[in-house]
This record gives C-alpha cells, structure tokens and sequence, in this order.
C-alpha cells in the first residue's frame, strides 16, 4: 500500500487545529507559529500532490478508497483530478498567509479571563476549515463530500461571529450584534442549501444505490444506470441550490457581503477565496458528472442567474461605501462570471472558470489583506474616512492598486487570462450573454479605481496623516501574492496543462462539443 | 338464546377437558427474562432496603442496588444477544406474553445503557449547595412535606433524601424493558402502567420550584391516565375484533388467515369497524408516549416542571421503549392494516416534524426547547417508523440508541448552569456562558450540533438512517418534510450557540457548578457515543441491522 498523500494534505492540518487549539492559554505566540508551521508543511504537501499528479494520466489519480459505513453504501474514497489538484494548490497556498495576515486578529483585548483563549481558537479554526475544505476537494464519494461540505460550516461560523474588526464606526456591542447577525445568516443560508441537498443525496443513493462518484458516472455513461428526466432534474437541482448557495449566485446570495464585512479581513479571504471555491468547485464535479442531462437543460437559467450575478454585483459594488462590501460584492460578480464559465459547456469556458477560480482566489486575497492592513490603521472600513493614502504609505497603495488591478482583470495580471477565457468560451455559444457580460469589466474598472481613486489619491486627511507603511510580516504577506499574479499572467500554462485534461473529461461527460468555427463552402 | 347456550357450552365443555388436576404449571423461561426479572428484583430489594437499612447509608445502598442490577441486567443482554437469541434463536417466552428477538434485546440494551447515565444524574449530590451541612441532590428532601410548610423545613435541616427514586427508576426500567417485548396486548398495558406510575411521581420529586414540579406531575398524570384508558379501551375492542389478545393471533385474524370464530365472540369478530376503531386508539396511546402531535400537549410543561435529571431519563428512555412497542404494534400486529394506517402516520410525522421544529423557534426556556426539540424527533423517528422495511425498524432502533444518548447528556449539561435560584433554565441567562464556562458551552454545543443533525455526530447518521429509510419505503415528501423542519430546527439550535458564544456574559449570570465524577461521566459518555456514532457508525448499524427482525 502506497502512502495515503491525499489524506495526509487534510490529515495535517487537521491535527495542526487541535495541537493549536492545546497550546495553554499563556503562550499565545507558541499558539501562532505552530498554525503557520502546520499550514506551511501543508503547503509543502499540496505540492507533493501538485507534482506527483499527471496531468495527461488517468482521470482521478492518487486514489485511495477504504470501507467506511457500508450500511448506508458510503466510502472513504478519494481521488483528484486536475481542477482538484489546482485548488488544492490554491487553498494551501492561501492558508500560510492568510494566518500570517490575522497575526494580531485575535489577540485579546484585555489580559483578563485565563479560560478563554480566542488566540488559539481562531488560528485552530482556520487550520479546521483548511482541513474540510481540502477533503470536499479531493472525496469522489459523494456522501464524504457532503459530510465535510456540511461540516465545515461549523468552524467558519465561529470564525464569522467570534472575531471581527478591532475598531467599529458604531461601538463594540454594536459589532457584535452584526457580527453575530451575519453569522447566523452565513450559516442559516448554507445550512438550508446544504440540507436540501442532503434530500438529493438520499434520493441519489435509492436511485443508484451507492454513493461512488466513478461508479455512478460510469453506470451513467455506459447506460446501466437510467434515471427518469424528472427524477435526475430534481436531483440536479438540489444539488445545485446548495452549490449556488455556497457559491454564491444571485439571488441567494446576500449572505456573503454581510459575513465578508462583519469578519476581519483574512477570514473574509477564507471565505470567498477558499470555502466559496468549493461551491463552484462541486457544480463542475457533481452536477455536471452526475447529472449531465439535466445540467443542460437547466443551464440558459443558470447563465441567466450568472449574468445577473456579474452585472448586479459590480452595480452594488459601484455604489457601496464600506470597503469589504464592496469586496464583496465583487466577489459575487466574479462568481457569475466562473459559473457562466462553467454552464457555458466549452472547454474553453470551463477552463476559463477553473483558472478564473485559481485567479480569484489569489487577487481577492491580494486586495482584501491590503484593505485589512489598511482599515487596522485608520479603524475604518468606510471609504470616505480615507484619502491621500498613497504619499504617507506608498507601498500599502501601491499593492492596493495591483491587486485593484487584478480585480478588474488588467491584462497582463492573472485574471485576465482567465476573464478572456470565460468570456471567449461564452460567447463561441451564447453571443448575446457573451456581450452582455463583458459590461460586467467596465463596472469593474469602474469600483475598482473609484475605490483606489477615493482612498489613495488627492489631499491627505489629517486622521491618515501618521499612517505607517507596510511593515515586515504585511509585506511578506502581500509580495508572493502580487509576484503570482504577475507570473500566472503572464504565463498561465502551469496551472492550465493541469486543469485542461480534466475539464475535456469533464466536456465529455455532458457529451458537449466545442462549437466549430463555419466556415462558407467554396463556391 | 343460542349465544347464551353458546358460552354455556363453551364453559361446561371448557371444565371436562380440562380437570383441575391437569392444569400444567406456566412454563417461564427464567433465562430468557433474566434482564427484566433481574431489575424488577433490585426494585424489590431497592424498597426492603429503604425500609431497613439506616438513612445514613441507605443512599450508598440504594446506589450500590441499582448499578448492580442495571449492569448484570445489560450483561445478561449482551449474553442473550451473543447467544443468538437475537437472530436465530428469537422466540416466545413466558407463555406468549414476551418476545426476545433482535429489536426487544436492542432496544432492551439501549434502555439499560441510558438508565445507567440516568442513575448518575439521579445521584449527583454536588450541584446543590449543601442544606445544613449535608449534601443534597435534585430531589424533595421528604415529598409528603407540603411546599414551604414547617415539615418541609425540618425535613430539609434534617438532611433527609428521597432516596425512594433508585427504586422507582428501577421499577420504570423494568416496565421499559417489557413495553418493547411485549407480544400480548394485556401484557403491554401492564407494562405501559408499570413505567409510567413511577414516572408521574418522579416528575412531582423535585427540590427546587416544587409547586411547579408537582403540576407537571398532575399534568403528566391526568393526561397519562387518559392515554392509558383509550389504549386500554382500544385493546378491548381489538379482543373483541380478534378473540386473542396475542400479537400473532390478532395478525392473523387481521390478514384472514384465521377462520374459527370463537362463539362467544361470534357478533364481533371481524367486524371492521372494531378493528380500525381499536387500532386507532391503541396507537394513540402509544404516540401519546412518543410526544407525537397532536399528543404532545402534555411534553413541554411536563420536562419543564420534572426534575432535570429525570427529565432526561424521561426524554430518553421512554421514547427508546414507546417506539419500540410501536414499532412491534405495527409491523407485527398491524402489518397487514399498513395501507390504512399508513396514511394516518403519514399525516402525524409530518405534523410533529413541522410543528416541534416550529414551535420551539419561540422558546424562552431551556427545557422547553429541549421538548419541542424532542417532539420534532419524535417526528424524524416516525418517518423511519413508516417506511415499513427492515432498513426501517433497523434505522429507528439506531436513531433511538443515538438520540437517547445526546438527550440525557444535554439535560445533564442543563442541571451544571446555576444560579442562586437552582437551574438556571431561562435562555437570556445562558448569554455568554461560552465566554465564562468554554468546556462545559463546548459540550453543550456539540449535543445542540447533534440534535440539528450536522455531519459526524450521531444526529446525523441516525437523521440520514431514517430518510434513506423512509426514500427507499416510497415516501420522499417525507424527507422533504424533513429536511426542511430540520432546517427550521437548526435556527433555534443555532440561537442557543450564538446566545452562548456571542453574547457578553451578564454580570449577575449563572455559574457553571462543578459535578461529582457521576454527572461528568453522564455527559462524557453522551460525547463519546455522539462522536463515536457519527464518525464511525458502521458496527452501531450492522449491529440494528442484525436486530431488525421481529419474531412473531
């Protein structure tokens, strides 16, 4: 028996939570550096996984499958594809920062209470979620991805409502009383997405009668396994919701501009770089698998919803005054444009929406850790408290303005390529939703440099006048970020020779073509 | 006339067959009843011993009584179960009265395993500050005593204990035991009324707030006893539909397979109408006991108002034993009415589902909560309960192992939260518990978790037992039922949570008290087969795989 490397990358960080979570309540730094170590050696991990995988070799690689609870006809199975592997990549590589970025998070206000200890707790709950979210990667079992699916909303709702913002417009117990509103909802909505799609699981498991992720797509394709038209739609379509849920897509979507504002800013990265992903992640390894026929049938909806998504958020993202939210709901037109990418079912598209995950990922962190240095010193998440920025802390708006520029997919940066990609692929289909959704990069450059405009540029306000500059640790987390958005966009071939393969399996399974160029017959 | 001459007959011919000298001595199999006889022996010894032995020590003996007899009970169990009698060698005891098979010896198991938990919280003498020097626990100091009166008052500096409640909890084990084995209908009366009377006293027994305590026991009494006249009542009219009251012979009249019409009986038998009419009052009976809706009015005063302790006794117990006997009740004697019953059930989950979960949205009060919360499990359980396949009973038997564990222990975590009142129950108290008391919120926590069903804990594998059980028997809207109360569920679970670790503690809150090793160890193994039965289910569930055949 081989090394288990797949259960290692989630085994890792798991035990990384609970020794974090031991570390006695004086030695809050010891607490700290044991978090970063745990997340760095699962980077290194990530990347064993990353070269160990080949990417023109079988379809899910690195498998391991053992019995787990055979009554209910569930395995612990694991199994990654390229798309898999990218995020994992993705996931491990963000994690290392973003607990170098919320170094002083959580640190207690008051040196009172020995039994409580929130230090150790946030950064065990970090590594908790890390963990989850790399299991729901790599399960080809579909009820294993459920369990860690469902699982993981645990830990991030603690994250949401037990640690926010240190300064607050309206006071502390005002604080808490959102932070706990947008907690509760975080978990309400996904809670609901997820239990409607615990309905669908049972109902997969009375039509297939096992959960094995390879099993059923194989009795699907070869026609041993017939589902009725209507029973695999309401299937897909419980699935779907949770996965639009965690997404987010519009309309179920209002969940996340308030856990993105109300959570410090490396948890709001967690939550829209890293737990989102697996919303976007699952739709192209479940729906489209499992339920071919009905993903097509249900996809001029869905492209509809996405572009809604695309134009409604970089619209409320024009109009918000608060610096996460408008994060945020960036982050919700970006999600429209990766599941557009996704339901668009070229190959292009598709990776377009994977690299646009990967992209994401690395420029929201990029420009929400800035934002976090930026509103831990002013105490302020309100754009309008911030001005001139950039002659007092130059490198803080310098960075700012890369991953500005990220954000609104600069050519040159990381998400361009893959804007370009989505978009392409789209349109090669569906022109008219093509067109329409490149708008969606217009309104981006739009909040993108409004916000830099307002926050950096013009007269310097006295209370920004004794801002400092990026210090040490924000540096060391902000530069790789800035460095890989560079280099991916300059040259996406190491993330897209992993992702292509997988996505051409996935085009097959929807037995979707890419459309040919027609060309006029010679007369 | 002729039936006048009929019953004649039937008694003169009745005597010349069978001649006083040649009426056989019943046949007990002593073996296969040992859990039983062994519990309702250590009630008898529990009352000789509060007759005699010194009140000093009667505590400790009383103890020492009951975990011995619950412990040898649940090893002749496992015995019985290893020795096959679960699967193989399941059969008819004591004359037809008892079925040992594999659901009467699991859920016989799991009742002996919570009423030990039970028995620890039933003996926690730490959590009440000491009454003039002597320590004290959740009961009256002497129940005869009228609240607030002198006697009361002389009891409590006596440091008297009402040490009745080890054999009174042993009394309602042994009737918990018989409820789910039950294979004759006179049987189970016996044991319904056996379980409960020790019950409604219980209920009356508490320390603390006793006027409210002694309602509860009114309440669960009156309500009680007219639960127990309509099953008895039913019982009667399916005796006069059937001419038996053993399972088997009632299944057989149901299915028709049974043709001889005693002629005492001969207006009656078959008669249809006394066959629904009497299962219908027989299952409300038993619903009543299982805190269904429309049955359930009685569920929340009654765990609000009872000791805590013996409210999660109560809560976990003898949900495990009324489902059980429903369960027999329905696969074994009713099999053969399930498309007349069906939809009725149907309608009464759906119900409970709904109505629990919603219900308790409004709830101020932690045990309250914890009802409503019961009766939308219930409701879960009856979705298992209806699907009528062996993946049914074997689902319902794990949910009830599961959820019977989860119960006692967060009802234990509730007697740790005090302040100078007692239990500190009202939920605006519990705010910020999770700041000031992390382990014991932790603990609290997971339970919440579990009963709202999130993945890897017990709640979870038993809710997704039943809905893949209940799917596969044909019934999704059921599940769908289901999963959207177990979403409402999840919001006033999740208010409890945000109410513990968001909130800022206030400063005049309840303190945590610190238990003896008994209630730690209550609530220890409530986490520990939480997790166990959420990680690892597997064996659980092989294990009420093997049981869910009933013997008939």
């Amino acid at each position: 028996m081989s090394f288990p490397l797949l259960t290692a990358t989630a085994a890792l960080p798991a035990i990384g939570a609970i020794a974090t979570a031991a570390v006695p309540a004086a030695k809050r730094t010891a607490a700290k550096w044991l978090a970063l170590l745990f997340s760095l050696a699962t980077l290194v991990l990530a990347i064993v996984v990353l070269v160990r995988f080949d990417p023109d070799g079988d379809r899910y690689q690195l498998t391991e499958s053992h019995a787990w609870i055979a009554d209910f006809g569930v395995r612990y199975e694991l199994g990654v594809d390229g798309i898999a592997v990218a995020l994992i990549a993705l996931t491990a590589l963000l994690i290392p920062f973003i607990v170098l970025a919320g170094w002083h998070d959580a640190d207690p206000l008051e040196t009172g209470s020995k039994r409580w200890r929130p230090t150790q707790g946030f950064f065990a709950l970090i590594l908790a979620v890390e963990a989850m979210v790399i299991l729901s990667f790599e399960a080809t079992d579909v009820f294993l991805f459920y369990i860690f699916f469902e699982a993981m909303l645990i830990p991030m709702y603690f994250l949401i409502g037990g640690f926010g913002d240190r300064a607050h417009e309206h006071g502390e117990e005002t604080a808490a009383r959102q932070r706990s509103y947008a907690a509760v909802k975080f978990l309400l909505y996904n809670l609901a997405g997820g239990l409607i799609m615990l309905a669908a699981v049972i109902g997969l498991y009375v039509v297939a009668g096992n959960f094995s992720l390879t099993e059923i797509a194989e009795a699907r394709a070869n026609g041993s396994l017939d589902m009725a038209t209507g029973t695999e739609r309401w299937l897909f379509l419980g699935f779907f919701f949770a996965f639009a849920v965690k997404a987010p897509l519009w309309p179920l979507h209002t969940w996340l501009p308030n856990a993105m504002q109300e959570s410090t800013a490396p948890v709001a990265v967690l939550i829209t770089a890293v737990v989102d992903k697996v919303g976007t992640f699952a739709m192209l390894r479940f729906c489209l698998q499992l339920f071919p026929e009905a993903s097509k049938w249900a996809t001029p909806v869905i492209l509809v919803l996405a572009l809604i998504s695309i134009i409604y958020g970089a619209l409320l993202a024009v109009g918000q005054r608060d610096i996460k939210r408008l994060i945020a709901y960036a982050s919700i037109s970006h999600f429209g444009f990766i599941i557009m990418g996704i339901f668009a079912m070229t190959s292009q598209g598709q990776s377009g929406a994977t690299l646009y995950m990967v992209n994401h990922g690395i420029s929201t962190a990029a420009l929400m850790l800035v934002a976090g240095f930026l509103i831990s010193r002013r105490g302020s998440r309100l754009i309008a408290d911030y001005g001139g920025v950039q002659k007092v802390a130059p490198v803080l708006a310098g960075t700012f303005l890369i991953g500005g520029l990220a954000t609104l997919s600069l050519p040159g940066l990381a998400p361009f390529v893959s804007e370009f990609l989505v978009l392409v692929g789209t349109f090669t289909r569906y022109p008219v939703i093509g067109i329409i959704a490149t708008f969606g990069i217009v309104l981006a450059a739009l909040y993108t440099l409004v916000l830099y405009q307002r926050t950096m540029t013009g007269p310097v306000k006295p209370e920004v006048a004794e801002m400092p500059d990026l210090r040490v640790r924000e540096i060391a987390v902000v530069a790789p970020l800035v460095v890989l958005l560079i280099f991916l966009g300059v040259y996406p071939k190491p993330v897209t020779d992993v992702v292509n393969p997988a996505v051409e399996h996935t085009m097959s399974d929807v037995q979707k073509k890419d459309p040919q160029p027609e060309v006029e017959a010679a007369k | 006339m002729s039936a006048t001459a009929a019953v004649h007959s039937l008694w003169t011919t009745a005597a010349a067959a069978d001649p006083i000298s040649r009426i056989d001595a019943p046949k007990i199999e002593y073996g296969q009843l040992a859990p039983t006889l062994i519990v309702v022996g250590a009630a008898v010894l529990g009352v000789l011993v509060e007759a005699f032995v010194p009140r000093r020590t009667r505590y400790y003996a009383q103890m020492f009584v009951a975990v011995v007899a619950l412990a040898a009970a649940f090893a002749a169990v496992v015995a019985l179960a290893a020795d096959g009698y679960g699967t193989t060698k399941a059969g008819i005891v004591a004359m037809g009265a008892i079925a040992v098979d594999g659901p009467a010896l699991f859920l016989q198991g799991t009742i002996l395993l919570t009423a030990m938990v039970g028995l620890f919280t039933f003996a926690e003498r730490r959590l009440d500050p000491e009454a003039h020097g002597n320590r004290v626990d959740s009961f009256a100091a002497q129940a005869a005593s009228v609240p607030g009166s002198d006697s009361e008052k002389k009891a409590v500096k006596a440091g008297f204990t009402t040490t009745e409640v080890f054999p009174l909890l042993l009394f309602a084990v042994s009737g918990m035991l018989v409820f789910p084995a039950a294979n004759d209908l006179l049987t189970l009366f016996v044991a319904l009324e056996v379980l409960s009377l020790p019950l409604y006293l219980l209920c009356a027994l508490a320390r603390r707030k006793r006027l409210m305590s002694q309602e509860a026991a009114v309440k669960y009494f009156l309500l009680g006893a007219f639960a127990s006249a309509f099953t008895l009542f039913g019982i009667a009219l399916l005796y006069g539909y059937s001419g038996s009251m053993s399972y088997a012979t009632i299944a057989q009249v149901v299915d028709g397979t049974v043709q001889d019409v005693s002629p005492a009986l001969a207006d009656t038998m078959g008669n249809d109408a006394l066959l629904l009419v009497g299962a219908a009052l027989l299952v409300m009976g038993l619903l009543f006991k299982v805190g269904a809706v429309p049955f359930h009015m009685w569920t929340p005063d009654v765990y609000q108002g009872a000791p805590t302790p013996v409210t999660g006794f109560m809560a976990a117990a003898t949900k495990v034993a009324a489902f059980g006997a429903l369960l027999r009740i329905l696969y074994v004697v009713l099999p053969g009415l399930r498309w007349d019953w069906r939809p009725v059930m149907w309608a009464v989950a759906i119900v409970t589902m709904l109505a629990g979960a919603i219900v308790a949205i409004t709830q101020t009060d932690i045990k309250r909560l914890l009802a409503y919360s019961s009766i939308a499990h219930a409701g879960f359980i009856l979705a298992g309960v209806i699907a009528t396949t062996p993946s049914g009973i074997s689902s319902v038997l794990f949910y009830l192992a599961a959820y019977s564990f989860v119960t006692i222990g967060a009802f234990a975590v509730v007697t740790l939260v005090r302040d100078a009142g007692g239990e500190a129950t009202h939920l605006s108290k519990w705010a910020g518990l999770g700041r000031r008391s992390p382990l014991v919120a932790a603990v609290f926590a997971v339970f919440l978790l579990a009963f709202a069903g999130i993945p890897l804990t017990s709640g979870f594998a038993g809710k997704f037992a039943v809905f893949k059980a209940a799917a596969e028997g044909g019934a999704a809207p059921l599940v769908v039922v289901g999963v959207i109360s177990s979403a409402i569920a999840a919001f006033f679970y999740i208010r409890v949570i945000v109410l513990m670790f968001f909130s800022e503690p206030r400063p005049e809150g309840p303190t945590v008290a610190v238990p003896s090793p008994l209630t730690m160890t209550a609530i220890g193994v409530g986490v520990a087969v939480t997790v166990v039965l959420g990680v690892a289910p597997q064996y659980f569930l092989e294990l009420a795989g093997d049981a869910g055949v009933f013997v008939r």
